[in-house]
């Protein structure tokens, strides 16, 4: 088993995690040592397995198109971080 | 002492009045106000709620009405919505969050009489084996201080065996119900995928988790399974099959069932005491009737490799919503970028920033057909190899971890060793199939309790809860109790 090397920087970017110089080095070992460990993946013949994505896969799941209960605006704002006028605030998005 | 008692002994003396579901509860809350500082099992709880709740069963009870679940006591897990009250999933990114709507399962045991009380710890996000990653603290193990409880559901575990409520739920993606319950001393069932409703369950790997109960004995575990399973149009992975009379399964009489002894489960690092009291339960269900056969599982080495990808892979989608916009914690930023990046990077805890960046990297472009891909396809032979042994046998036993509790701190810098706690559990969560821990032995010093795990058919809890009960009935270990002050 040999570490891997990961970018971790550009990676938390993908994933919106600001992470602070410090957190970057130890992660960078950590997810290295959990990647080497996960190689041993390629070990094992998967020449015409068939994923699995569910272990019990139900398909075309559908239900009437009827009107149910559903959140109240008041009960969707109630958690919100920044709200007025019955909106979501959030930093500008367009110039 | 009420708090002490099973569901089935307790609503034995609510429908005879011999007690009330109010004298029910407090003894609940008197326990917490007695050990909970030590043990730290709950974050929070309302105890003029819980009351509150008692009297209202008590006055169905008063009106004739009756059932298992009216007026017991059930505390839950920080994870699952409960209507106006806090849910954190243990986390600081979810700030002063409170549940606008009830999940599926605690609908049911509302209208069941069940009393709802208190948000049980765990690890972040249900990612963990000990609560040590929860941001409120690490509960102990009600049996010896110094040790995790397990996890993720380590509250769940550690409030059950310390008498804190009658019964608890938990979830489990990668055992963090059988993993706690086995290090705990109580029974933890885990259904089979699509048995029980996710909805409302805030989502770690939407493909391998479920919600389960917690429960002093094997019965309580099958009255629980019944009151929470079915078909939900909430949940589009919820199975439409007809929920079964569980208890009635629980007969004693298990002659001629098939149980298989998976060789690839006997490995090194398997402790000799756990070994040891794993061998005798074998022996104890051959002299209850059952055969032994010995089975392979060949992929099982490849379990906790293809676990920490797809599980962190669908982490990092599922996550992706705590983004300080609709609700929450927000770290506020420049425009909406930097924002997402300042609340996730001080909302989220270590444990679950190194799972979403490691779910992220198997996902990237180049990198998903050699990671994600694979391991999807590693999954179909786990499952593969399941379903052929289940063509020989009824149900497969293994010890539920390789060790009993380690100590608090032990593992917490190697998150590769603490991964690998779970060798046992893993599996079960890729198959699909249904598991249950339950209580096996000790170890002699210190005294630690030992699980025996049960792995079922998809659908076959019947049988798994059969074969627990007749070995509980013939065996003390669950009548044990932690030795708290």
């Amino acid at each position: 088993m040999s570490a891997v090397q990961i970018d971790v920087k550009y990676v938390a970017h993908l994933a919106r995690i600001n992470l602070t110089p410090a957190e970057e080095q130890k992660l960078s070992t950590q997810l290295g040592n959990i990647l080497g460990y996960i190689e041993k993946l390629n070990e094992v013949d998967v020449s015409g397995v068939e994923p699995t994505a569910h272990a019990f896969p139900l398909v075309n799941v559908t239900r009437a198109d009827d009107i149910q209960p559903s959140l109240s605006h008041a009960d969707a704002l109630h958690n919100a971080p920044a709200k007025a006028a019955g909106l979501f605030i959030v930093p500008k998005i367009v110039e | 002492m009420l708090n002490q008692l099973t569901i089935s002994a307790l609503s034995g003396k609510l429908a005879k009045r011999e007690v009330s579901a109010r004298e029910a509860a407090q003894a609940c809350l008197d326990q917490i106000a007695r050990v909970d500082a030590q043990i730290h099992a709950f974050i929070s709880h309302d105890a003029a709620d819980a009351l509150a709740q008692a009297d209202a069963a008590d006055k169905r009870i008063a009106a004739g009405d009756h059932g298992p679940l009216l007026g017991v006591p059930i505390a839950i897990k920080d994870v699952l919505a409960a209507k106006n009250q806090p849910l954190n999933c243990c986390s600081k990114i979810l700030g002063k969050f409170t549940s606008p709507y009830d999940a599926t399962v605690i609908e049911k045991l509302k209208a069941a009489g069940a009393i709802i009380f208190g948000r049980l710890n765990m690890d972040e996000f249900a990612m963990g084996s000990s609560t040590e990653n929860s941001a409120f603290g690490t509960t102990r193990n009600p049996w010896a201080l110094d040790r995790i409880p397990g996890g993720s559901s380590g509250g769940s575990a550690a409030a059950v065996a310390a008498d804190e409520a009658i019964a608890t739920l938990g979830s489990d993606t990668g055992g963090s119900i059988r993993q706690p319950a086995a290090l705990c001393g109580c029974v933890g069932l885990k259904p089979t995928y699509g048995r029980v409703s996710r909805y409302g369950l805030v989502a770690f790997a939407s493909s391998l988790d479920q919600i389960g109960p917690f429960t002093k004995d094997v019965r309580d575990s099958a009255i629980m399974l019944e009151a929470l399973s079915g078909h939900d149009r909430r949940d589009s992975s919820s199975v439409p099959q007809a929920v079964p009379n569980y208890s009635a399964a629980l007969n004693g009489n298990i002659k001629g069932l098939k149980l298989g002894l998976p060789k690839e489960y006997m490995i090194g690092g398997l402790d000799p005491e756990v070994k040891a009291s794993v061998a005798a339960a074998v022996k104890q269900f051959q002299s209850l009737g059952a055969e032994i056969v010995e089975i392979s599982l060949p992929h099982t080495d490849y379990a906790v490799a293809t676990y920490y990808i797809i599980a962190t892979a669908e982490a990092s989608a599922n996550l992706a919503r705590f983004d300080g916009i609709r609700y929450g914690a927000r770290v506020d930023g420049a425009d909406p970028i930097a924002l997402y990046g300042n609340t996730r990077g001080q909302g989220f805890g270590p444990e679950v920033k190194r799972r979403i960046i490691l779910g992220t990297y198997v996902l990237s472009s180049g990198y998903y057909d050699a990671y994600y891909l694979r391991a999807q396809k590693v999954r179909t032979l786990i499952r593969q190899d399941f379903l052929k042994a289940f063509e020989k046998v009824d149900a497969i036993v293994t010890p539920t971890t390789p060790t009993a509790a380690f100590k608090i701190g032990e593992k917490s810098d190697d998150p590769l060793q603490m991964y690998l706690s779970d060798i046992f559990t893993i599996s079960c969560n890729l198959a699909g199939i249904p598991g249950l821990s339950l209580p096996c032995g000790f170890t002699k010093s210190p005294k630690l309790p030992i699980g025996l795990q049960l792995l079922g058919k998809p659908f076959g809890e019947e049988t798994l809860l059969k074969l627990a009960h007749a070995y509980e009935q013939s065996t003390p270990f669950h009548k044990e109790k932690p030795p708290l002050n």
